[in-house]
């Protein structure tokens, strides 16, 4: 009998000390989602400056980005800057200065698909004196139309083969980012 | 009268010439164990009554007479708790024999808290696996060990995360038990595999199907019930068990120990711990970098017993990190398009001991106080609470300062409490009632700063229920039933967006408590009760001493778990985004089976057969893609359909000889989804095993063996490919994430002996597996698409008893 009354105040007590409170829970905004990556492209020379944009709301919800393209004059070079906003926390997070802060973990690459375009690092490199890509230059050629193609990686392998020259092929990594933006060349 | 004489004289010259030819230079030695669940029995009498011998079983069970004589002798096994055993035997060169005692049916429920195995499971489909087979994946998981059971399978994450698979299904539908308490380890995960050291088990039984009512009535799959190292007899002694592992494949070493001290008073004590540490392990041909495993865990038991009454406490903590191969983790579609088409995993390092991202960190603690009181030609009434506590952390690849903080932290705790009556003063017919009573709290613990995957949840669940064995002449029947209720109250915030793709806002826009809540997301209480019945019905008819049958029926019921439920959003670890459903339904399984035994001196057939109908059958499978800045990501969804799975395991062992046997296991399963007409995803395609045993009890236990492999491809498999856009090379490619690997043969060899020093027992095992080195994938590895499996791995064990 004495060892059904312990086993029954030992239940008993259990239950009163982890009984839950009826406290909501805290909510929680992901810090490390990129919901909006604007580009600014500021032609050398004079001109309109150009913005490129993908904006994901719902970071990782079900809706897909909305992506704006933009209209490059031809045969021109561009000076370009990359900022990453996580716009769902308030204010915005600049997750930019992140990237910056691990500089030789992150490594951006453009290329260009059916349509003029040759991209060249500019800005501060990482420690290890190889590009971040958070500024770039780009020169447009001939007239056309096609997209540009934007990624950033996590931890890619910055000293291998074409790799510093903006070659993603031998890069590795994780892909944080990747937009693909509809470009007119005329 | 003269002649009379003579024939006595002949006789006494006869006979003395007989005592005088007689070799008394024979060894009779053997194996007591127990009849029903094959466990040793320790400080059992051997004696040989006739030549009035006599010697006791050894901690392993073994005894050991040198010295016996000649022709036949009549010996007697007796044990305190068993019924004495006499038989004969004809000596004529060394004998060894292994004997079958059976325990008080009392004595068996009391040691045994799982209750009368023998009786319960003799018309089921059960397997039980030995202290010696156990002893073997002393530095392996609990879902390699349980994979020896024909029809038993695993679905891994690599090589270190282990889930097992009973004929087909897995997760929240086998049900573990370990020292008669139910583990609540968020067993619904892929990557969650149960939180158990295999060293802690001194037995195991698997049973299929949800026939095991005492534990469970949502067992769809079956029941691991896992008896832990335990003191057996109420006798003034101490004794225990190291075995020492080391391999060469991620330079594994292992080491457990057991010490078990009993009184003659009933008290007993005793405590079990092992460690395991591992580095990188290896493919045929590479380093599987990031691929270590850290592992620690301990047991402590003490209490009382006597045959009226008696208690235990015991405690046991667990605690595993484990790296999960860096190549598995990737960005976005494209990652996983060059990660499959590559033919070598896409991060390949030196071999390291380092654990790093990503990787799990799981910790679990068990608490239970049993107690039992025997009613005099009534039966036997048990009570018991258990305590549970199980955090799971998950890392990532993450960035900034968040760079080691968990991406996943969940912590559930389970209290329980049950109630057993066990009716058995009439042997042959036994009831058995019971209750209990469990709550459940999941706290995700927001630190992590990212979603939860699995919210915050309470869950009370009641269980009730009922089973009559009885026993006639040459048949046992029994049927049981079983009703439990759960209700479960979450409260979850949904992002606004997917809240309207999965178009909840006309069904459950009542459980929204707060709709503003910060990044667009809506608070909602989730409130859900289930009112399941389940119900076990079974047949064994034994025809001869040869055949005998079993035939068995299930009906269970599953009520979703909260993974079904909850899902919603991207599960970093895999990279996946993971949908449930709030209008998941109880699944219900009907199960039939039928199992046919031939036993004879030479051949053991067992040829199980089954087929389980599911309805509202619940799974995940990847259906599309869903684009972010990321890029785009895979969409697994939970889905529920009317489903069949059907098949067949054999067993057979053919001992030609005292000194060799060939055994064969086979299985082969069919899954369908009948709603969809098309295959189950993740069935495990057939499998052979076929090994040869070579043993010499006469050298030291002397054996080899030679074991070969054979996993065939699966060829019925449902096609969830789907095209995805890859933005580098501008074109549309086809992901296929559906198409299994090839078959595979794999052999594997190992070989090992005893020996003495100073009264202390040895033992040592050489083992290689994957002698050949082949390169496979296996189809249930959900790291296929990154690395092969494992490489050839040289292995030697220890064990020492004292």
């Amino acid at each position: 009998m004495k060892h059904i009354k312990l086993l029954a105040v030992l239940f008993i007590s259990a239950l009163t000390i982890t009984s839950c409170s009826d406290d909501d829970p805290v909510v929680i905004n992901e810090e490390e989602v990129i919901t909006t990556m604007t580009i600014e492209l500021t032609p050398n020379g004079g001109g309109d400056k150009v913005t490129l944009q993908s904006k994901d709301a719902d970071g990782e919800g079900p809706t897909a980005p909305v992506v704006t393209g933009g209209t490059l004059a031809a045969n021109t070079t561009y000076t370009g800057v990359i900022t990453l906003l996580n716009e769902l926390e308030s204010p915005a997070e600049n997750i930019t200065e992140e990237v910056a802060e691990e500089a030789d973990e992150h490594q951006f690459f453009y290329s260009s698909n059916g349509v003029s375009g040759t991209f060249t690092y500019a800005g501060t490199n990482d420690s290890n004196g190889n590009p971040v890509g958070i500024n770039f230059t780009v020169t447009t050629g001939s007239a056309g139309t096609g997209a540009y193609v934007v990624t950033l990686r996590h931890e890619p392998n910055k000293s291998a083969s074409g790799v510093k020259e903006g070659n993603i092929a031998n890069a590795g990594g994780e892909t944080d980012i990747q937009v693909s933006f509809p470009i007119t060349v005329q | 009268m003269k002649s009379k004489r003579i024939i006595l004289i002949f006789l006494l010259l006869l006979s003395f010439s007989k005592v005088k030819s007689q070799n008394c230079n024979y060894t009779f030695s053997g194996l007591v164990e127990d009849f029903h669940d094959k466990s040793p029995i320790v400080g059992a009498t051997v004696y040989i009554k006739n030549q009035n011998k006599y010697t006791t079983t050894n901690f392993e069970g073994k005894f050991s007479l040198p010295k016996t004589c000649a022709g036949k002798i009549i010996v007697e096994i007796s044990h305190v708790a068993c019924d004495p055993l006499i038989f004969e035997l004809n000596i004529t060169k060394d004998v060894y024999k292994i004997i079958d005692l059976e325990h008080h049916e009392e004595e068996l429920n009391e040691v045994n808290v799982k209750g009368a195995i023998g009786l319960k499971t003799k018309t089921a489909q059960e397997t039980l696996i030995k202290t010696q087979t156990l002893e073997k994946f002393s530095d392996a998981s609990l879902g390699d060990a349980l994979k020896n059971i024909t029809g038993v399978s695993s679905i891994n994450t690599g090589n270190s995360i282990v889930k097992p698979v009973i004929n087909g299904l897995n997760g929240s539908r086998v049900l573990v038990s370990f020292n008669n308490v139910r583990l609540q380890d968020q067993e619904w995960g892929i990557e969650h595999a149960p939180n158990i050291d295999v060293n802690a088990a001194k037995t195991i039984s698997v049973i299929k199907g949800a026939n095991a009512l005492q534990y469970g009535g949502d067992a769809i799959g079956g029941v691991v019930i896992i008896n832990p190292i335990k003191s057996t007899i109420n006798k003034d002694t101490l004794y225990g068990k190291s075995i020492i592992s080391q391999q060469t494949n991620g330079r594994l070493f292992s080491a457990t120990s057991n010490l078990n001290k009993s009184f003659k008073s009933g008290w007993f004590i005793n405590g079990q711990a092992s460690f395991k540490r591992a580095g990188d392990f290896e493919a045929a041909n590479y380093n599987l970098t990031n691929t270590g495993i850290n592992s620690k865990a301990f047991t402590f038991n003490a209490g009382k017993k006597e045959f009226e009454k008696g208690f235990e406490l015991f405690y046991s903590y667990l605690t595993n990190e484990i790296g999960i191969l860096r190549a598995s983790h990737f960005g976005n579609i494209a990652d996983l398009v060059d990660a499959i088409e590559s033919p070598v995993p896409l991060f390949i390092n030196n071999f390291s001991y380092d654990i790093d991202n990503p990787k799990q960190d799981v910790t679990h603690h068990l608490l239970k106080a049993a107690y039992y009181k025997r009613f005099k030609g009534f039966g036997k009434l048990s009570l018991q609470y258990d305590f549970q506590s199980n955090n799971r952390l998950e890392f990532d690849r993450r960035i900034g300062d968040r760079k080691n903080l968990q991406a996943v932290d969940l912590d559930l705790t389970t209290h329980n409490f049950k109630a057993d009556f066990n009716l058995d003063a009439d042997p042959d017919h036994v009831y058995k009632f019971g209750i209990n009573g469990l709550y459940q709290n999941n706290f995700p613990d927001p630190i992590t700063e990212v979603r939860r995957l699995i919210p915050d949840y309470d869950k009370l669940s009641f269980g009730a229920y009922a089973i009559a064995n009885l026993k006639f002449d040459d048949m046992i029947l029994s049927g049981g039933i079983r009703y439990d209720l759960e209700h479960i109250n979450a409260k979850k915030f949904y992002l606004q967006s997917r809240w309207d793709n999965l178009n909840y806002q006309n069904d459950f826009s009542s459980i929204i408590i707060d709709p503003n809540a910060p990044g667009s997301q809506l608070l909602t209480n989730p409130k859900f009760t289930y009112n399941n019945i389940s119900t076990s019905l079974g047949l064994t008819y034994n025809l001869n001493d040869t055949n005998s049958f079993i035939i068995n029926y299930g009906l269970a019921n599953r009520a979703p778990n909260p993974s079904e439920l909850f899902s919603d959003g991207l599960h970093h670890s895999a990279a996946r985004i993971e949908i449930g459903d709030l209008r998941m339904k109880t699944e219900t399984s009907n199960r039939f089976s039928a199992t046919y035994a031939y036993n004879n001196n030479k051949l053991n057939i067992v040829v199980e057969g089954f087929y389980n109908h599911i309805k509202d059958f619940i799974y995940i499978e990847p259906t599309g893609d869903e684009d972010t800045n990321r890029g785009a990501f895979p969409v697994w969804t939970y889905k529920q359909v009317n489903a069949q799975l059907f098949g067949f395991d054999t067993n057979i062992a053919y001992q030609p000889t005292d000194n060799f046997l060939l055994t064969n296991k086979s299985s082969l399963l069919k899954g369908r989804d009948l709603s969809g007409n098309r295959p189950l995803i993740d069935i495990p395609p057939f499998k052979t095993v076929t090994s040869l045993v070579f043993k010499k009890e006469n050298w030291n236990n002397f054996y080899a063996s030679i074991e070969s492999e054979y996993n065939a491809k699966q060829n019925e498999y449902p096609n969830n490919n789907f095209e995805a856009f890859l933005p580098l090379e501008n074109r549309f490619v086809l992901v296929d994430i559906s198409t299994p690997p090839s078959a595979y043969h794999v052999l594997n060899f190992s070989t090992g002996f005893d020996f003495n020093m100073s009264k202390t027992n040895f033992n040592l095992n050489f083992s290689i597996d994957n002698v050949l080195n082949k390169s496979y994938r296996n189809y249930l590895n959900r790291l296929r698409y990154f690395a092969d499996d494992l490489g050839r791995n040289f292995k030697i064990q220890l064990k020492i008893n004292y």
